[in-house]
């Protein structure tokens, strides 16, 4: 009885704060998400769906949908491409008490605001940059460098913001790998590269697929870099469903667009997920 | 176990105490940043003369005003809408009606401003018309020569990759109705505004939404051109120094004038007139307009003290000029939500 007591006073917070900071809100807006108008002040709404038919009918929204998931899987894969080595790099090649100063770095991005990151890099990517500014002092012949407001701008931005998500859950899954399994791979004759494919790269999939995952959910619903970085070039699925809260106070399709993504991501996930166990057991 | 509770619930009692002393004597305004209202010397000034501390809070989109008013309420004493949502306002019973006795520079007011029917609602008045100004665009003179003196400028190959546009679908719907020589208010072509508005992807540089972030783009040479309001166009050129022009086009520009309201659960009303009075009269405008840039005065008086060659007096105040001028009219959700559907349609055409 105590025992249990116990467990109740120790996870309860926890769920109440899950519930009261996640359950309610989502019930919440998936209720809007099917009436007729935003239920606040004297508006009198009824029960619809029109703002789910509104995504099937209008091809805007799938085409921005689109648009967004490219981007997503434009910026995991960058995102693995860098973390991946790096993550390696950090939990074999840096010694011990070096390494707290690179995770320091690493985790350096999520210490300051992101709007301030974000706005960051519009001096660094626009023409007269930084960017721009020391190609020209190494290459005085260099075209100019101007990519803000493009797609490339908005990869880099949303590259930065999510890319310690991927080096931290690649570091977790490498750094629990036994020296042995190195030594003997070695050992045994097996090269730098077949130790990387065979060893580093199997042992790494759990940590890259769950960097993935957090990578990738929230960055086909980002609206602040495409909005800030991308310009004309910026609109996402994230924008269209912020100006329906911002713009029109539209909040039913708003609320309706979130969860046609939610339902999107899931379904990704869920597809992803046979190919992830088909990959270990190859592997 | 008990004393543990007995101690939090001491806690909490003493919390709940020190939560009602920090609320005294506040004036909370609603308003866009940088609009006035917060000017250091004025919250000065009013919170000496009436022992008040006035406390702002900022909206970006009218929209985000109304979700403010509504999911707020009596939490704001004083708040700036703009004329079309007024009346938006009033039938979603947000503002209440004001005393005129208690404005006493209320008869000083610009006849069609005071009494114009936005600001009414059966008979009662429910916003004090404070400023009014147009949305057209803004040119960088050091870069631009000539001035342009159309709306079709906008358009022009010169400005390809060049032009700044508010990320609106209302102004952007209204301005492509006036560079097509359409009724703003009930556009009848909304395919063509469409058509327009996505021959102006190549020319879009970049999409802004605040004063702040204007100045900011223009200063760092991000655009040549962009669409702008008159009040902010002098601000930019006053209090940032930046090189620029607002031009009034030939086809006509948005014209559109703010008032100032109380919501209707409102702590301070009384104070909440006193601070309306002292917005509305002419010390305050005169003071803002020429130390930092404002839009014209809807206080007659107040114009009549600016200097003779303010852009205020001597632009504003032409007939020739505000006839060019439509004033916006309210819009009902239904086609807000079409104009924003369109807009929508036009930025996807634009990224392809």
């Amino acid at each position: 009885m105590r025992c249990r007591l116990a467990i109740l006073g120790l996870t309860g917070p926890a769920y109440l704060w899950l519930l009261v900071a996640v359950f309610l809100p989502l019930t919440a807006m998936l209720y809007f998400s099917v009436l007729s108008e935003t239920p606040l002040g004297n508006r009198e709404p009824v029960l619809t769906g029109e703002h789910y038919r509104a995504f099937l009918e209008k091809s805007v929204y799938r085409d921005l949908l689109w648009r967004s998931l490219g981007i997503g899987l434009e910026v995991t894969a960058f995102c693995a491409l860098i973390g991946f080595p790096a993550a390696l790099a950090l939990s074999r090649a840096v010694p011990g008490r070096w390494r707290e100063v690179v995770f320091l770095l690493v985790v350096l991005p999520f210490w300051s605001n992101g709007l301030v990151r974000t706005f960051s890099w519009t001096m660094v990517l626009g023409a007269g940059g930084v960017l721009d500014r020391g190609l020209q002092a190494l290459w005085p012949d260099a075209p100019e460098v101007d990519l803000l407001f493009t797609r490339q701008a908005v990869v880099i931005g949303l590259v930065h913001a999510y890319l310690p998500y991927m080096i931290l859950s690649c570091y977790l899954a490498l750094q629990a790998v036994d020296d042995s399994l190195i030594l003997a791979a070695r050992g045994l004759g097996a090269s730098h590269w077949t130790v990387f494919r065979r060893l580093w790269l199997p042992l790494g999939l759990p940590g890259l697929v769950a960097g993935s995952v957090l990578i990738f959910v929230p960055v086909i619903g980002a609206f602040m870099e495409p909005r800030i970085l991308g310009g004309p070039a910026g609109t996402v699925i994230g924008t269209v469903i912020e100006d329906q809260f911002t713009q029109t106070f539209n909040w039913p399709l708003g609320a309706a667009l979130s969860f046609i993504l939610l339902a999107v991501v899931l379904l990704i996930l869920l597809l992803a997920y046979p190919l992830r166990q088909r990959l270990e057991r190859v592997t | 176990m008990i004393s543990t509770m007995q101690r939090l619930g001491a806690g909490l009692a003493l919390l709940l105490a020190l939560g009602g002393v920090a609320t005294a004597q506040q004036l909370r305004v609603l308003n866009w940043q940088g609009y006035g209202t917060d000017e250091p010397w004025a919250v000065e000034a009013f919170a000496e003369e009436h022992g008040v501390e006035v406390v702002h809070d900022y909206f970006n989109s009218e929209q985000e005003m109304l979700t403010r008013l509504r999911t707020n309420p009596g939490v704001y004493d004083v708040v700036l809408i703009n004329s079309s949502y007024t009346q938006q306002a009033v039938s979603e019973g947000l503002i209440q009606p004001l005393n005129p006795d208690q404005l006493s520079h209320f008869e000083q007011l610009d006849q069609s401003l005071r009494d114009h029917p936005y600001l009414r609602a059966d008979g009662e008045l429910y916003g004090a018309a404070w400023v009014w100004g147009a949305t057209a665009y803004a040119v960088n003179v050091n870069e631009v020569t000539p001035i342009p003196t159309t709306l079709e400028a906008l358009w022009a190959p010169r400005f390809s990759d060049r032009l700044g546009w508010r990320d609106d679908a209302v102004e952007s719907v209204q301005l492509a109705a006036l560079a097509l020589g359409q009724d703003m208010n009930s556009p009848t072509d909304l395919d063509a505004i469409k058509a327009r508005l996505i021959a102006l992807g190549p020319q879009i540089r970049t999409f802004w939404s605040s004063e702040d972030q204007w100045n900011k783009y223009m200063a760092a040479g991000r655009f040549d051109i962009a669409t702008y309001w008159s009040g902010s166009a002098a601000r930019s050129r006053k209090a940032f120094e930046l090189p620029i022009r607002f031009v009034i086009p030939e086809e006509g520009a948005i014209g559109w004038f703010d008032g100032l309201s109380i919501p209707v659960d409102a702590p301070n009303p009384e104070l909440a007139h006193a601070f309306i009075d002292y917005l509305i009269g002419p010390a305050f405008y005169v003071r803002w307009d020429t130390e930092v840039g404002a839009p014209a005065p809807a206080n007659r008086g107040a114009m009549a003290e600016l200097p003779e060659d303010a852009f205020n007096r001597a632009v504003m105040g032409d007939p020739a000029v505000t006839g060019r001028l439509t004033f916006m009219a309210p819009i009902p959700d239904q086609r807000r939500n079409r104009y924003l559907e369109l807009w929508q349609e036009v930025k996807a055409a634009i990224v392809q």
